[in-house]
């Protein structure tokens, strides 16, 4: 009798408190998935940094009509911004014009006709397309877009052209574009599939007035993030649009041309090398910014406008 | 198909909605005998079977569905209800792996043969699903949907206010055509997807399951709602409630499943299909009386 009353501690906040060890554990483990996250911060902050540091400098001491003039030139100190937007601008139009038609047509067909076995077989086979090593691509754009697509178009072209690079990184978008625009629409719910064609719509009329609708943001979001692997898409401008040193402003895509990613390249690779004269170093991470700040604004109006179109279901 | 598996009994398999005119219930079932169709009548299955692969869903199903009257089918879960009134405007063709046997005649014409097109048969059959599935579209575009993939131009305004007024739902919502379907209630979405199986004008109408989503008072305005529009229209419902067939069908046809004792499938057969009064207070089939009385299911 006494020795059960031993045992047996008073009912406290101590009974509850639970075994410390583990206590300790899981706040262990809060603490390294808290690292992991903030780390990737960290990382972020510290690269907007740098690079806005340098573009700091860079422009504060770059003067304006070194800014706009005939060419982007870094050798000679002639930094045109105008080149290297409208070459970016360029490329990533004439790729969207292939990708989008060519990755949402596949998508619709992917999630709208294709057979489960068909779409078993194809979706695999768009994904390994998309990891094709760019550089693969921009000697395919060279050697073959190039000469038998680009300059039967237009007699004048070069053989190092623009449009031959946006075809390439057109291409190369295209699975990207496909594969997360499969991924919304196969998310639209089977039950307004089902109303649709309970209501006597064909399939293409389900496609297009339910389906593609239903899934609107997503299909924002794939071309969103078409458009910002096309502008950041470097090795195939690099090699198929071949203007490795500097290039002449131009409006012409049959012309050779500059892009903001293959100018960093050749900044950062060519023979007049970083540590060329004056403020060819810190030219490139003002590049850098420029890429940056419209990617972050397309995000943003994207994301604005998906808000507004979207139909929550 | 051998006769010893046939559970059915002959009777109970061909009883038809006047049984005075119908009693011709020993002639073979496979025999389609044109010359006595009932006029009345919208839908004869004859001998039907689907399947999913390999798996039986439901087996030999003969029975005739009659005009501007309110079919029910009950049974416990997994017997094919579902399955069967899929077959009733071909939306079964949208499951890969689904295979449909025996005929399924509307008007003495086979649904399922191959010159019959499924987005015809759907515009003229049309189907309320068991959880309420309007288009994240306005009230209003729900409403046009059908008319406008049927080739209807111009206003739809009149088509969308006698839909709503049918479905009882004008008074609700006329204020609000332009918000948003997925702002209603579950009973107002259900009600808005009647409404929109109405606007195209179908002759019948397939309810699967439309109140197991909705609260006791939804479903009442739903039952209602069957009462009211069944001068015009036939309507075909699939419930779990035993209590929602009794008060609104005309008829009403039991299921029940039969387990393979090889494969461990389940496979549904017609158990007894008769006018509802006869079904819930005087069954011929034991199991029917075993379901409606709760001993079972």
């Amino acid at each position: 009798m006494a020795d059960t009353s031993v045992e047996v501690a008073p009912f406290s906040v101590a009974s509850l408190r639970g075994n410390p060890g583990r206590i300790r554990k899981e706040a262990a483990i809060r603490g390294v998935f808290f690292a992991a996250a903030a780390l990737s911060i960290v990382i972020m902050a510290l690269i907007v940094l740098t690079l806005a540091r340098e573009t700091y400098t860079f422009v504060s001491q770059v003067e304006l009509a070194q800014l706009w003039s005939d060419g982007w030139f870094p050798r000679r100190a002639l930094y045109d911004i105008r080149t290297i937007v409208v070459g970016s601008v360029l490329v990533t139009v004439i790729a969207m014009l292939v990708a989008t038609p060519l990755g949402m047509g596949a998508a619709v067909y992917l999630s709208e006709y294709a057979r489960p076995r068909v779409r078993g077989v194809l979706k695999p086979v768009l994904e390994v397309l998309a990891s094709i090593p760019s550089v693969v691509l921009g000697f395919f754009a060279l050697t073959w877009i190039s000469p038998e697509i680009v300059q039967r178009l237009s007699d004048r072209a070069s053989l190092f052209n623009l449009a031959a690079a946006g075809i390439g990184v057109g291409i190369l978008t295209t699975p990207l574009v496909a594969s997360i625009a499969e991924d919304a629409m196969g998310s639209v719910p089977k039950a307004l599939r089902e109303a649709s064609y309970g209501m006597g719509a064909r399939k293409v009329t389900t496609s297009v007035r339910v389906v593609i609708p239903a899934a609107v943001s997503g299909l924002v979001a794939a071309f969103i993030v078409g458009v910002s692997r096309a502008i950041g898409e470097t090795m195939v401008v690099a090699i198929a649009a071949g203007a490795s040193g500097g290039s002449l402003f131009s409006l012409n895509v049959f012309d050779r041309g500059q892009t903001m990613t293959a100018a960093m390249a050749s900044l950062a690779t060519g023979t007049d090398a970083v540590v060329g004269a004056g403020l060819t170093f810190q030219s490139l991470f003002f590049v850098g910014s420029l890429l940056f700040v419209l990617t972050l604004l397309l995000n943003v109006f994207a994301d604005r406008y998906v808000r507004r179109v979207r139909q929550k279901y | 198909m051998a006769p010893e598996t046939r559970t059915q009994s002959q009777p109970e398999k061909r009883s038809e909605p006047t049984a005075a005119t119908r009693v011709d219930a020993n002639r073979p079932v496979a025999e389609p005998r044109p010359e006595d169709i009932d006029p009345t009548a919208v839908f004869d299955l004859e001998d039907l079977s689907v399947y999913y692969g390999s798996f039986r869903a439901i087996r030999n199903v003969d029975m005739t569905v009659c005009q501007k009257q309110i079919t029910a089918f009950i049974g416990p879960s997994g017997c094919g209800k579902t399955t069967l009134l899929r077959c009733f405007n071909r939306m079964n063709d949208l499951v890969d792996i689904a295979r449909v046997e025996g005929k399924v005649l509307y008007h003495g014409v086979n649904l399922y043969d191959s010159a019959v097109n499924p987005v015809e048969v759907r515009r003229r059959i049309g189907m309320v699903f068991q959880k309420p599935n309007p288009f994240p579209k306005s009230i209003y575009d729900n409403i046009a949907f059908g008319p406008k993939v049927a080739g209807v131009k111009g206003d739809l305004g009149e088509v969308v206010e006698r839909s709503l007024r049918r479905a009882a739902l004008w008074d609700e919502v006329k204020d609000r055509l332009k918000d948003s379907a997925m702002g209603l209630s579950g009973g107002q979405q259900q009600r808005l997807c009647i409404a929109r199986a109405l606007a195209v004008d179908p002759e019948v109408i397939l309810m699967d399951e439309p109140c197991s989503a909705l609260d006791p008072i939804a479903t009442g305005r739903i039952e209602d709602l069957m009462e009211e529009i069944k001068s015009e229209y036939t309507i075909l419902i699939v419930t779990h409630n035993m209590q929602q067939a009794a008060r609104v069908s005309d008829r009403c046809a039991f299921f029940t499943a039969e387990v393979n004792e090889t494969s461990d499938t389940r496979t549904g057969i017609l158990v007894e299909f008769d006018r509802t009064e006869k079904m819930f207070s005087n069954p011929s089939d034991e199991r029917t009386e075993n379901y409606v009385t709760g001993r079972f299911g």
